[in-house]
């Protein structure tokens, strides 16, 4: 409904979000009865459980006919109730994106607490208790970890280990010195600045402590959810959201730390110094979990050729049990998750199939984005449902201290880092992490986790919390978008990763790894290279199935990018529109066209007669490679049987076959040397290239239609000259290119070139265009390519 | 262990080389080469290609022959000489290796433009062996092909591929090549046009080694045959 909305333009808009508002106010006054049908501390449970009991009762006494229609709500309760929050969420994120200008101002996380305030409100509005939605256990097992496992699959390697020696001077260093600055000033002023019979004074050190490390951590799903929308560029994001993530070890230390000082009332220097030993076996151990469940995972993908359907759940499954493991023994899940995810990463990926790696990505996506916005709506529920305990005096000081104690943090860091790092971060650079320290959701659960006994100021915990967490995420994260724009700090490059990147990054590694070992330094590039040679020596060769073990990393990457292309190429129109920058993605091998249910025009495919079908078969029969045997099942009408699955392996080593078989095909001279077959119909090359993915139309030579000849593969030739004209003529163009097409080899060239090298080029040309299962010799595969 | 007179009696002149591009490192990183070097050299004044292959650490590194031709290439030495030495003095050692220096925080924009433009000049005449500061496809084709080497048996023709492949998205998103006829760019890379295409490479971060860390208890002194 609201898609069709959008097309009508404003007034269509307008009405969309009326009826999103009308749905979510239907859904909290379902809400509401559902709560008030099912809650056990309102009053009108009784009335309704006794108004079932007295139905089913009448039923039963007076005998009744068989009720057709029966009212029966337990039953389901729970899932409803869970499947309507999950609606709500998604609706919500879907209105947002129909109200055209808010967007861009405030950020979703902010609509999406005033949302969840906004249901509270109804809720308690209505008469009910607000349930008590943000359960602890049901945030840390539920809803937290599918963002993390998101964020950690998906964490770029390269820009984090970078800036690794950053990050964890950031989240440590600068966690502990946020807490001890913040709680202690805390009890400072709790101390001194109240009177001594307010209930400020009762706050004990160990209090102030535990709350000052409660709210110090700053927390990956604001920061994730913030600075999505404002696009910086990679190194400050990947500090600040490598930062959230780390300091979850010091969090968990320091809370269980504290929380057991407080419990028992007194501190020892033994104490202490565990408390500093359990830092790092908390966080190591967390680590060691993850990569230990990684390589696990890694493993049986491997042989998973057979059951392709079940691997991503492979991959979710043993990543949720390295963070409950973790969790068992109060390790860092969250480290866990991360390092399960990045260890486990390259290996699955060579080992699934596309469509796998697919659903894992959108599985990830779609759970982590509606856990981040469940968890948004229910801070606002939350919020509305309290206990409060308003005191001005702590709220305020808390969210000063809370700011002054993070730019102090990064100022002075920064200043110590920056004498180890090649990379100055910059004033602009500190400021944007000073300010990017976001506090969420779990500062507010941890808090929620504390005992009452213990703690009987645990409400104005709670009340600072959300203050300071209203704070950031609404100031803050409003804010931070403008102010990026203000300072000019550097937004994210927008440039694809090309294989020239990845040629340059190879070489220059291997290039400082050279000049470290002349000067016979071990620096990091040697140790880098000396993990990499270990990666490929042996893990490679137990985790990943088959061939693909032994791909040189700029082949794996070649060859992904090659498919991306080719995939693009056929989604984009079958060919005859072309992506701007278009290397080599002549190697189409597994593609699966778009069906032809697509109503463009161009894809029309006409009739053929007879005859021109078989002057096409001859042409292809002998030009092209015989990979029409995975075409057999072919329909023009129907998608192309996905030859991923019978995996990839297969296809490089036919491809490796396919150049043997070079030679027998220089033989087949005569249809080089034959002019360019009779121009066929621009409805025919269509045809062809519509129905045959690998197939080129040959063109007839039109000097209008600027034309790039791809010479990918020529080992005969010398120097690539033909392009020169080619690309000349292309850059000349304003337009777009039509394609790529073959040009038949008659066609006159600006550059001199003995005839027969042309004939040698074309014929690999077209070889390598279609490469792909080796060509057997027979020729006897007559009915696989048309119908 | 290394000739302390010589040094010392050279040490000016190291400086000097050291100062005129902007170097961060301090004589005490300069003094730790100079022991590297002597090392590498036997305590001789010069050192010969031999002498670098010598290193065992290298063996493992697909592009080796061009880092040590690097360090015999005239061309690096900042002069506008071509072709390339035999043996190479420390002077000529330290040049090379300053190219590597990290850049002062406190360098203004254009002495940042300067540094860049060397580093891309020093990575522009590893690629291009035969010294016609032109980058052709073979060039690059054997570029890819060093890279690849060490992975065992290369298949040629995907070697040849990714070098059409990386040359032709160069020459496609080329767009403003201040050179008449466009033929001449696409396949043939001047010095002004790899400027443009290796914009995207942070070079600062890339192409810096931490010589900070550098001191004897890092190096591996006397180790050199093993």
């Amino acid at each position: 409904m609201p898609s069709r909305t959008v097309s009508h333009g404003a007034s269509g808009r307008l009405r969309g979000l009326f009826l999103v508002m009308v749905l979510v106010f239907l859904e909290g006054s379902v809400f509401t009865v559902a709560v008030a049908s099912s809650d056990q501390h309102s009053p009108i449970t009784a009335h309704s459980g006794s108004h079932k009991a007295t139905d089913h009762g009448s039923h039963n006494n007076t005998g009744k006919a068989f009720p057709v229609l029966d009212l029966n709500y337990e039953n389901v309760r729970v899932p409803f109730e869970i499947s309507l929050w999950v609606l709500l969420a998604s609706l919500m994120k879907l209105g947002f994106h129909l109200v055209p200008h808010l967007s861009n101002i405030v950020p979703e996380s902010c609509l999406l607490i005033v949302v969840g305030l906004l249901v509270g409100g109804i809720i308690r509005g209505t008469g009910e208790t607000v349930p008590p939605v943000l359960d602890s256990k049901l945030f840390f097992y539920i809803l937290l970890p599918p963002i993390i496992l998101d964020a950690g699959y998906f964490l770029p390697i390269r820009p984090f280990m970078e800036n690794l020696g950053t990050i964890l001077i950031f989240a440590v260093v600068g966690t502990l010195w946020n807490a001890f600055f913040v709680g202690g000033l805390l009890y400072g002023v709790c101390q001194i600045g109240t009177e001594s019979s307010s209930i400020l004074s009762r706050i004990g050190l160990l209090q102030c402590l535990l709350f000052g490390s409660i709210i110090s951590a700053v927390d990956p799903v604001a920061v994730l959810a913030v600075f999505e929308e404002i696009h910086i560029n990679e190194l400050l994001h990947i500090l600040v959201f490598g930062e959230s993530l780390l300091n979850d070890a010091v969090t968990v230390v320091l809370y269980h730390l504290f929380e057991e000082f407080s419990g028992i009332g007194s501190v020892t220097l033994l104490k202490g110094f565990l408390g500093v030993i359990s830092f790092f076996v908390v966080a190591l151990g967390g680590v060691l979990v993850g990569v230990l469940y990684g390589i696990l995972a890694a493993f049986t993908s491997r042989f998973t050729s057979h059951t392709r359907v079940i691997e991503p759940l492979f991959v979710f499954l043993y990543s949720y049990m390295a963070y409950l493991s973790a969790e068992i023994f109060h390790l860092s899940g969250i480290m866990a998750l991360i390092a399960c995810g990045a260890v486990m990463r390259p290996y699955v990926e060579a080992n699934i199939s596309h469509k796998s790696h697919t659903t894992i990505k959108y599985f990830l996506k779609m759970w982590s984005s509606v856990s981040e916005t469940l968890i948004f709506i229910f801070l606002g529920v939350a919020t509305v449902a309290g206990p409060h305990d308003w005191n001005w005096t702590f709220v305020t000081v808390t969210v000063i201290l809370c700011l002054v104690a993070r730019v102090i943090g990064v100022v002075g860091l920064t200043f110590i880092i920056n004498k180890f790092r090649i990379v100055k971060l910059t004033t602009k650079d500190q400021f944007i992490i000073a300010y990017g320290g976001l506090r969420g959701a779990i500062a507010f659960s941890l808090g929620f986790l504390l005992n009452k006994e213990h703690f009987p100021e645990r409400e104005i915990f709670l009340t600072a919390i959300i203050t300071v967490i209203f704070f950031t995420v609404f100031v803050q994260g409003m804010t931070i978008k403008p102010l990026v724009e203000l300072l000019a700090v550097k937004k994210k490059q927008e440039a694809k990763r090309s294989i020239n990147e990845e040629i340059h990054t190879q070489f220059l590694d291997h290039l400082l790894t050279g000049i470290e070992d002349i000067c016979g330094h071990y620096g990091h590039h040697h140790w880098k290279d000396k993990l990499n040679r270990f990666n490929k020596k042996y893990v490679k060769k137990c985790l990943i199935a088959g061939e693909r073990s032994k791909e040189p990393q700029l082949i794996a990457f070649y060859h992904k990018m090659e498919m991306k292309q080719a995939i693009q190429l056929v989604e984009s129109g079958g060919g005859i529109k072309m992506p701007s920058a278009v290397p080599s993605t002549v190697s189409m091998q597994n593609i699966q066209p778009r069906p032809s249910t697509k109503p463009a025009p161009e894809r029309a495919i006409p009739q053929l007669s007879k005859n021109k079908e078989e002057e096409i078969r001859k042409i292809l029969r002998t030009n092209l490679q015989r990979t029409r045997q995975r075409l057999r099942s072919y329909n023009r009408h129907t998608l192309v049987a996905d030859p991923y699955e019978d995996g990839l392996s297969d296809l490089f080593l036919k491809k490796q076959k396919m150049f043997q078989i070079e030679k027998k095909l220089k033989e087949m001279n005569t249809y080089l040397t034959v002019p360019a077959p009779p121009p066929d119909s621009p409805t025919m090359c269509r045809a062809r290239l519509a129905s045959d993915p690998q197939a080129y139309s040959i063109k007839p030579a039109s000097n209008k239609v600027p034309m790039i000849q791809v010479d990918l593969a020529s080992p005969q030739s010398p120097d690539s000259v033909n392009l020169l004209d080619e690309f000349g003529q292309a850059n000349q163009q304003e337009e777009e290119e039509q394609g790529l097409m073959m040009k038949p080899p008659s066609r006159p060239r600006e550059a001199k070139k003995p005839s027969e090298e042309d004939e040698a080029k074309d014929q690999q040309r077209l070889m390598r265009c279609l490469s792909d299962p080796g060509p057997s010799a027979d020729e006897d595969e007559d009915g696989a390519f048309l119908p | 262990m290394y000739n302390y007179k010589h040094y010392c009696k050279n040490l000016h002149k190291y400086i000097h080389i050291v100062d005129v591009c902007f170097f961060t490192v301090s004589q005490e990183q300069i003094k730790n080469l100079y022991q590297r070097f002597q090392q590498l050299s036997g305590n001789h004044e010069k050192i010969s290609r031999d002498d670098l292959e010598r290193i065992p650490a290298l063996n493992n590194n697909p592009i080796r022959k061009q880092i040590i031709t690097a360090f015999f290439d005239k061309r690096n030495q900042h002069q506008n000489d071509v072709g390339s030495l035999d043996e190479i003095g420390f002077e000529q050692f330290l040049m090379v290796m300053s190219h590597f220096r990290p850049v002062n925080s406190t360098a203004t924009e254009e002495e940042k433009v300067t540094v860049r433009k060397q580093k891309l000049r020093f990575l522009f005449n590893m690629h291009d062996t035969d010294n016609d500061g032109i980058i052709t496809l073979d060039e690059y084709r054997t570029v890819v092909e060093e890279l690849l080497s060490q992975s065992g048996a290369i298949e040629t023709e995907v070697a040849r591929s990714i070098a059409d492949a990386a040359m032709l998205e160069v020459a496609s998103t080329n767009v403003h090549s201040p050179h008449s006829r466009p033929r001449m760019i696409s396949m043939k890379e001047s010095h002004l046009s790899i400027l443009n295409r290796f914009r995207w490479i942070n070079i600062f971060s890339m192409m810096s080694i931490r010589f900070l860390d550098m001191n004897s208890a890092t190096m591996r002194c006397g180790k050199l045959s093993s």
